[in-house]
């Protein structure tokens, strides 16, 4: 089963290494991961990616929360949740493609960053599986490169 | 505010903490804090080997219960000593480590001695800090051994760069430590120890197994007091020894691997296992879907990533031991539910078939006469120190052996590497333990091919008048692994015959210490005599039965009740 789990912890040098290291060490996966500071730039938040039985999700959160600089860790998927991810992709665009590519960003409501005579740079935000369909999409078409941002999440807020 | 240097913060946090030795070996590095070492009430002892410094350390640590503090240089001294760091995590002893660090100018530049050793000790310390600047020293000093010592305990390495400690700094005034990240929960849940208490009173066949968490939490009259109290039968792992006395009826000695008969039967066969402060090692529960696959699972743990880690648990306790069963014997004390001498009574039957199984395959050996056998020098040992030796031990057949046949009366008289299983552990163990309590007598239970990995640490116990005693069990082989290949391998002693070992004796007389040898059985008894009333260091080298195995025996990867016996 795919988690998202998000962890504050303590904005400090090391503190992402004692992360990868726990989870390299004790053999667990890590899909994707992403960082950056909070509000309060002395706290960072990582949201990672990965996946195991109920019993490994249960290790995993254990064993983050012991890490001493850790402050909170949250499975997001115990509860509802939006997830976001972003993708920046260098498609082939060339006179016979060019309008085919533009029709299939703005079906994904995707942005052209960046042009060059042979390729557009496209930026598209969303869900992992959206940003996925585009790359397939695009795939036959001829991707050079792609960079992505890994999953972000938050919790929905209550509607009480 | 007065100003001091950095180097005299750090001494006076360590006499804040209580520390009257530490243990270290100097470097350019760390110059500076030897300097100030010098100036302080605290003993500071030199080793010979870093591994060293930190092993005295950890052994001071297990018998006192305070935090053991070493005192290393940079790069080789910090990684000489990592080998014990990960020693005593594996096995959650409180300790400091300080190492000195180049400048931190220098940091990042292989510079001389240099090495990244929070980032080499990372995965083997509870937490590790490099201190960039002089006004964090105190605290995090402070928080290092607040760390070492709380929740579930383990070493806390505190790197050091040269300009730091230089530095003049104020020395800021103690407050109690609060840390937003860090509150280990001592508190039991009321809930589950209610749920805990009337699952015990339900079982028939209840077991008590007990780890080191018990040691740690200094929980031990609690424990024996739930077990007198509900007339259940007591296992013990290799960490665990002495946390209940080992002569009581209600003890059946060591489980898992090399555990007695009894005690692996007894949790084969229980309905309800109680498990405290232990954490389902894989030399304990053997094959996993074969271990205790009756009973109902009861587990105390103050480390909440223990429960359920290996074996399913069905009522978690997360608290400290000692905090736990103090509410479980208070629930018993005022429950209408419970009738003493009724459930003491309803456990006879259970008590009697445990018994049997002590009966007929009790801890034993084959009497061979004059050939010296292993389990006859411990016994002797055990007699003619009355059961109430500091016992420390190197890592194999020589730890099995002293495990087993030793009689462990109290917490804090037993230090093994039981976790990482690291030979060379038991010499500098003892001198820290010999260090620590002068007038007890302490003895290092060794084998020919450990007692030569921190052999070097006789020049220790020599310097600082500790007469430690050692026994070596000498087999010329590197018995543990030889035994499995006498098991499993075909008898191909592959790299495990000692051809070459040194004279023990002209060893120990090398380095100023006494020697003793016996060869016969008949011999054993005079030497031990003879050790034991010397006040200086001594090695006794105890040529014993070359091929003996350590029975019983539960092959890896197979149920504990699949035991090869004597």
């Amino acid at each position: 089963m795919k988690h998202t789990i998000s962890v504050l912890l303590q904005n400090k040098p090391g503190v992402l290494s004692r992360v990868t290291g726990l989870f390299s060490g004790r053999g667990f996966n890590i899909e994707s991961l992403s960082v950056a500071e909070t509000l309060d730039s002395s706290i960072s938040c990582l949201t990672l990616v990965t996946r195991g039985d109920e019993a490994i999700i249960e290790q995993i959160t254990k064993q983050l929360h012991k890490l001493i600089d850790v402050i909170k860790v949250t499975d997001i998927g115990d509860s509802e949740y939006v997830e976001r991810e972003m993708v920046l992709i260098r498609v082939k665009a060339e006179a016979q493609t060019r309008a085919e590519v533009l029709r299939v960003i703005d079906i994904f409501r995707g942005k052209v960053v960046d042009v060059s005579p042979k390729s557009y740079a496209v930026e598209v935000t969303g869900s992992t599986s959206k940003v996925q369909a585009i790359i397939d999409i695009l795939k036959p078409i001829g991707i050079q490169e792609i960079v992505r941002t890994g999953t972000i999440a938050m919790a929905r807020a209550s509607k009480k | 505010m007065e100003k001091i240097n950095g180097s005299q913060a750090i001494i006076r946090c360590l006499q804040e903490e209580g520390v009257k030795i530490i243990f270290g070996f100097p470097g350019g590095a760390i110059i500076d804090l030897f300097d100030a070492l010098m100036d302080s009430d605290i003993t500071n002892v030199l080793v010979r080997h870093e591994q060293g410094a930190v092993h005295a350390a950890d052994g001071l640590a297990r018998v006192t219960g305070e935090v053991g503090v070493a005192l290393l240089t940079s790069g080789p001294g910090a990684t000489n000593g990592v080998t014990a760091i990960a020693t005593a995590y594996s096995d959650s002893i409180p300790m400091v480590i300080l190492t000195g660090q180049v400048p931190t100018a220098l940091i990042g530049n292989d510079a001389f001695q240099e090495v990244d050793i929070v980032g080499i000790t990372r995965p083997c310390t509870k937490h590790n800090y490099l201190v960039k600047d002089a006004k964090d020293l105190v605290p995090t000093l402070r928080e290092a051994f607040h760390i070492a010592r709380t929740g579930r305990p383990g070493p806390v390495l505190v790197d050091l760069p040269k300009d730091v400690v230089a530095k003049m700094i104020d020395f800021p005034e103690k407050k109690p430590i609060r840390m937003q990240t860090y509150q280990p929960n001592y508190e039991p849940h009321q809930g589950q120890i209610e749920k805990a208490c009337k699952k015990i009173l339900k079982a028939k066949n209840p077991v008590l197994y007990v780890g080191g968490g018990v040691i740690l939490s200094n929980a031990h009259e609690e424990l024996t007091e739930l077990a007198r109290k509900l007339n259940i039968p007591v296992t013990m792992t290799l960490m665990g020894l002495g946390g209940f006395p080992g002569s009581d009826p209600l003890s059946m000695g060591m489980l898992g691997m090399h555990g007695s008969y009894a005690a692996n039967m007894a949790v084969a066969n229980s309905d309800l296992l109680i498990a405290v402060g232990a954490r389902f090692d894989d030399r304990v529960t053997g094959r996993l879907d074969a271990f205790a696959p009756h009973a109902t699972i009861i587990h105390i743990d103050i480390d909440p990533t223990s429960i359920s880690k290996n074996v399913k648990v069905d009522i978690p306790i997360v608290a400290d031991c000692k905090f736990a069963l103090t509410a479980m014997n208070t629930w018993f004390n005022t429950s209408s539910d419970f009738n003493r001498e009724q459930v003491a009574a309803s456990h006879e039957p259970w008590r009697a078939t445990i018994d049997g199984w002590a009966l007929k395959h009790p801890m034993t050996y084959i009497d061979e006469g004059e050939i010296i056998k292993p389990q006859f020098v411990i016994q002797k040992l055990d007699e003619l120190t009355h059961g109430d030796a500091i016992i420390t031990t190197e890592v194999g057949q020589n730890q099995m052996w002293a495990a087993q046949f030793y009689k462990f009366n109290r917490p804090r008289q037993w230090a093994t590497s039981g976790g990482l299983g690291t030979m060379g552990y038991g010499l500098p163990a003892a001198i820290g333990a010999k260090m620590a309590f002068p007038d007890k007598t302490v003895v290092d239970v060794a084998g020919d091919g450990s007692i030569q990995m921190n052999i070097q640490e006789l020049a220790t116990a020599r310097q600082y008048n500790c007469p430690v005693k050692v026994v070596i069990l000498n087999n010329n082989y590197l018995g543990m692994v030889r035994q499995w290949q006498e098991l499993f391998y075909n008898k191909r002693y592959a790299g495990t015959v000692m051809d070459i070992t040194p004279d023990f004796v002209m060893l120990a007389q090398a380095y100023g210490a006494v020697g003793l040898r016996a060869t016969k059985t008949s011999e054993v008894e005079a030497v031990l005599k003879e050790a034991l009333a010397t006040d200086n260091t001594v090695i006794m080298d105890f040529v014993i039965a070359r091929e003996e195995c350590v029975f019983p025996m539960v092959p890896a990867g197979k149920a504990t009740t699949e035991m090869l016996l004597v």
